[in-house]
C-alpha cells in the first residue's frame, strides 16, 4: 500500500515536472479582495477570455498564476516579489491601481522582469522604468478628455474637483483636469478625501456652497458611489464626472439611483468596439460570462494578447527578450484599439465617455487624441 | 452660518454611529479588561448575517436584522469560548494578541465565505433615506433613528449593569474574578453573557453603519472599530456614558475640521489621533474616569 502510494506520488511529480517544463508561466498581480476587488475580478475575466481563445505560445501552454494584492500598496509590492522569486514567472500582468503599479513596478524593474499594467493610467508608473509597460492611455490625455467633455458637452463653467490624496491616480488625474479646464476658462474649487473614507458630508456641504455645474471625482468606485448618495441627500441634482476608476457594477449596486448622471471617461464600450478583434472579444466574453464586458475586461484581454505577441516576436521566454519585444510593439490590434508602445512604455489610444443611465453604463461619445 | 448648522447635523450623525459602536467596545473592556480588537469584525459579520438573512432567506428586513444580531451574539459566544477562555489566566498581553489574531481570522474567513467584492446593503425601507428639510437644513431620517437607538442602548446597558443581579456580577468580575466566584456567581456564564451582549451591540451598530454607508465588505469593520476604540478611550475606557460622549466628540471634530479646513480633508484621521493624544496628556484616564484603582 505504502509502496503504491509512493509510486503514484513519484509518477505525479514527474508528470507535473514534465508539464511544468512545457508551460510558460505568467504572473497576474491583481486586487482580488478589498476595496477595489471588483477591478481585479473584472480584469481577470478579460484575461481568461484571451487565454481561452489563445491558450498557447511558442507551442507551449500559457499558465497564469494569480496573486491577490488585497487592494493594499505594501501587498502590491510583496506579490510581485513572490511571483518572481517563488513562482519564477517570465512576465507579469499587473497591477491595476496606479499606486499599486508604482509599488510593484519598482520590484519588477529591479529584478528585470517585464510587468505590463492593463489599466494604470498615471504617467509616473512607467517613467524612468525599462521593464514596466501599460496597455492603456495615460492621465494627461484622460484629464484632457474630461475637461473637454465638461466644457463642451456639459457646458460647465464651475467645477468642484475631489481628490483622493492617497491615490497617485487621483492626484495626477485631478491636476491634469484642472490644468486643461482652467485653460478653457473654467473655474475650479478643490476638495479632498482618502480611499476608505465613508463620510463625505462635510466636504460636500462645502462643495455645494460653491454651486458647481459639475463635480469631478477622479477616484475609485467605492468612494464615488457613497459620495454620490450623500451628495443627492444634501440636495445636489447636477452631473458627476469621473475617470475610468468609476466603472464597476458595484458603482450602481451601492450607489443606487444616486449614481444616475455619473459620466466617466473610459477605454472601451462593448456597444461600440473599435476593432475587429474587439467584436470577437465581446462575443466570446458574452458566451463565457453571460454579460457585456467592462472596459477593464477589455484591457485585461489586451494585456494578455500584447504579452503573448511579445513572447512570439521575441521567440523566447527570457524576461529580458520579452521586455525588449514589448518595447517594440507597433500598431498591435487589441480590443481597445490599435496599440503602439512608445519608448516610455506608454500607449496612445482613443477614449470613450459613458454615463450611468437608469442603472446602466451607456455610451455617450468617443474622443480622439 | 447654514454651513455650520449643516455640518453640526452631519457631525451628529457620524458621532452617533461612533458612539453606538463604542458602547459595545467599552462594555466588554469595562468588565473583562480585554481590548477586544475583533469587535469591528464581529460588527462586519453581523452585517453579513443580516444581509444574507434578507437576500438569501428572503426574510423581512426587520426580522433579518434581529436574526443577524442574534447570530452575531452566537459568534461572540464561540469566539470567547474558543479563543479567550483558555487564556483567562494568562498575561493580559496574550489575550490582546489573540484578539488581534481573531480579528484577522474573522476578516479572512469572511473573504473566503462572502467574497472580497463589496456588496450593497440596500435591503432596508426607503423611508430611512428620506430627507427632512428644515430651514434649508437637510436631515436624513436615519439620523433620528441612529440617535434613538444609541440612547436606548446606552440606558439599556446602564440598566443592565446597575439595576440587575447579572449586572452586579459583571461589575464584580471586573474587580476580582476568584472572589466573585466564591460569592456563588457562575463566572463562566457571566463572561459568556458579556460577550454575547457585546457582540449583539456590535452587530446592531454595524447594521446602522451599513444603513448610512451601504457598502458591505470583509474589511468594513476595521476603521469603525478603530474609531470606536478611540472614542471609548477619549470617554474613559470602561465607562458607557463616556463612550457615547467620546463618540460624539470624535464624530463632530472630524466633520468640523473638514468643514472649516476643507484642504485638510485627506488627513482627517490624523485629527482623531491628535485629539486622543492631547486629551491623554491632560487626562490620562479619559473624560469619565471609572476605576481609579487597578487590581494587582
Amino acid at each position: 500500500m505504502k509502496k503504491a502510494l509512493l509510486l503514484i506520488s513519484i509518477a505525479l511529480l514527474m508528470v507535473s515536472v514534465m508539464f511544468g517544463a512545457e508551460s510558460v508561466k505568467i504572473g497576474v498581480a491583481f486586487p482580488m479582495t478589498g476595496g477595489i476587488a471588483a477591478f481585479g475580478q473584472m480584469t481577470l475575466n478579460g484575461v481568461k477570455v484571451a487565454q481561452s481563445l489563445y491558450p498557447t505560445v511558442l507551442g507551449k501552454k500559457i499558465e497564469l498564476i494569480v496573486a491577490d494584492n488585497r487592494s493594499d500598496k505594501t501587498e502590491a509590492a510583496n506579490v510581485v516579489s513572490r511571483l518572481i522569486d517563488y513562482n519564477h514567472v517570465v512576465a507579469i500582468i499587473g497591477e491595476i491601481a496606479s499606486s499599486h503599479s508604482l509599488a510593484g513596478g519598482s520590484i519588477a524593474e529591479k529584478k528585470h522582469v517585464p510587468m505590463l499594467s492593463p489599466a494604470s493610467t498615471n504617467p509616473l508608473v512607467t517613467q524612468g522604468k525599462h521593464y514596466v509597460f501599460r496597455a492603456c492611455f495615460i492621465d494627461p490625455f484622460q484629464g484632457h478628455v474630461a475637461a473637454v467633455f465638461a466644457h463642451n458637452y456639459l457646458k460647465a463653467k464651475t467645477a468642484v474637483v475631489f481628490t483622493d490624496v492617497v491615490q497617485d491616480y487621483s492626484v495626477g488625474l485631478a491636476n491634469f483636469f484642472i490644468k486643461d479646464f482652467t485653460a478653457m476658462g473654467g473655474k475650479v474649487y478643490r476638495e479632498f478625501y482618502q480611499s476608505g473614507d465613508q463620510d463625505f458630508s462635510a466636504q460636500l456641504t462645502d462643495a455645494l456652497g460653491k454651486h458647481p455645474d459639475v463635480i469631478y471625482v477622479p477616484g475609485y468606485y467605492p468612494e464615488i458611489a457613497l459620495m454620490a448618495r450623500q451628495a443627492r441627500q444634501l440636495g445636489y441634482t447636477g452631473p458627476f464626472l469621473a475617470g475610468d476608476g468609476a466603472e464597476a457594477p458595484e458603482l450602481v449596486k451601492i450607489g443606487g439611483d444616486a449614481v444616475n448622471g455619473v459620466y466617466y471617461t473610459s477605454h472601451f464600450n462593448a456597444d461600440a468596439p473599435f476593432t475587429k478583434i474587439g467584436k470577437e472579444f465581446v462575443a466570446k466574453y458574452k458566451e463565457m460570462y453571460k454579460e457585456s464586458p467592462s472596459a477593464l475586461a477589455a484591457l485585461g484581454f489586451d494585456a494578455y494578447l500584447l504579452l503573448r505577441n511579445a513572447i512570439q516576436r521575441a521567440n523566447s521566454t527570457n524576461p529580458e527578450k520579452i521586455a525588449e519585444a514589448l518595447r517594440n510593439t507597433k500598431h498591435f490590434e487589441g480590443a481597445t484599439g490599435y496599440i503602439t508602445i512608445d519608448k516610455y512604455g506608454n500607449t496612445i489610444k482613443s477614449a470613450v465617455v459613458n454615463v450611468v443611465k437608469n442603472g446602466k453604463f451607456t455610451y455617450v461619445t468617443t474622443i480622439n487624441p | 452660518m447654514s454651513h455650520l448648522a449643516q455640518n453640526l447635523i452631519n457631525g451628529t450623525l457620524l458621532g452617533g454611529l461612533y458612539a453606538l459602536i463604542a458602547i459595545g467596545y467599552t462594555m466588554v473592556y469595562g468588565i473583562l479588561r480585554l481590548i477586544n480588537f475583533a469587535h469591528g469584525d464581529i460588527l462586519m459579520w453581523g452585517v453579513y448575517f443580516a444581509l444574507y438573512m434578507v437576500i438569501a432567506l428572503s426574510m423581512p428586513w426587520w426580522l433579518g436584522f434581529i436574526v443577524g444580531i442574534v447570530l452575531a451574539g452566537l459568534l461572540g459566544f464561540s469566539v470567547e469560548k474558543v479563543a479567550y477562555r483558555p487564556l483567562r489566566n494568562a498575561p493580559r498581553i496574550s489575550a490582546l494578541i489573540t484578539a488581534i489574531g481573531i480579528s484577522f481570522f474573522l476578516e479572512s474567513l469572511a473573504v473566503v465565505v462572502f467574497g472580497g467584492i463589496p456588496k450593497s446593503f440596500n435591503i432596508y425601507p426607503k423611508f430611512f433615506n428620506k430627507i427632512v428639510i428644515f430651514n434649508h437644513l437637510r436631515i436624513q431620517m436615519l439620523t433620528f433613528f441612529i440617535l434613538g437607538v444609541t440612547f436606548v442602548l446606552l440606558f439599556g446597558v446602564l440598566w443592565l449593569l446597575y439595576r440587575t443581579k447579572t449586572g452586579t456580577a459583571m461589575r464584580a468580575i471586573a474587580t476580582d474574578i476568584p472572589t466573585t466566584s466564591l460569592m456563588g456567581a457562575n463566572v463562566d456564564n457571566i463572561i459568556s453573557l458579556t460577550f454575547i451582549i457585546g457582540s449583539m451591540l456590535a452587530a446592531t451598530s454595524g447594521i446602522m453603519w451599513a444603513m448610512r454607508y451601504p457598502q458591505v465588505q470583509p474589511y468594513m469593520g476595521f476603521v469603525p472599530g478603530l474609531k470606536a476604540f478611540i472614542a471609548a478611550v477619549i470617554g474613559g475606557i470602561g465607562s458607557v456614558p463616556g463612550a457615547v460622549v467620546g463618540g460624539f466628540i470624535l464624530g463632530m471634530t472630524e466633520i468640523l475640521v473638514v468643514g472649516f479646513f476643507p484642504n485638510l480633508a485627506g488627513y482627517r484621521d490624523v485629527f482623531a489621533y491628535v485629539i486622543l493624544i492631547v486629551l491623554l496628556m491632560f487626562r490620562p484616564t479619559g473624560i469619565f474616569t471609572v476605576y481609579s484603582e487597578q487590581k494587582v
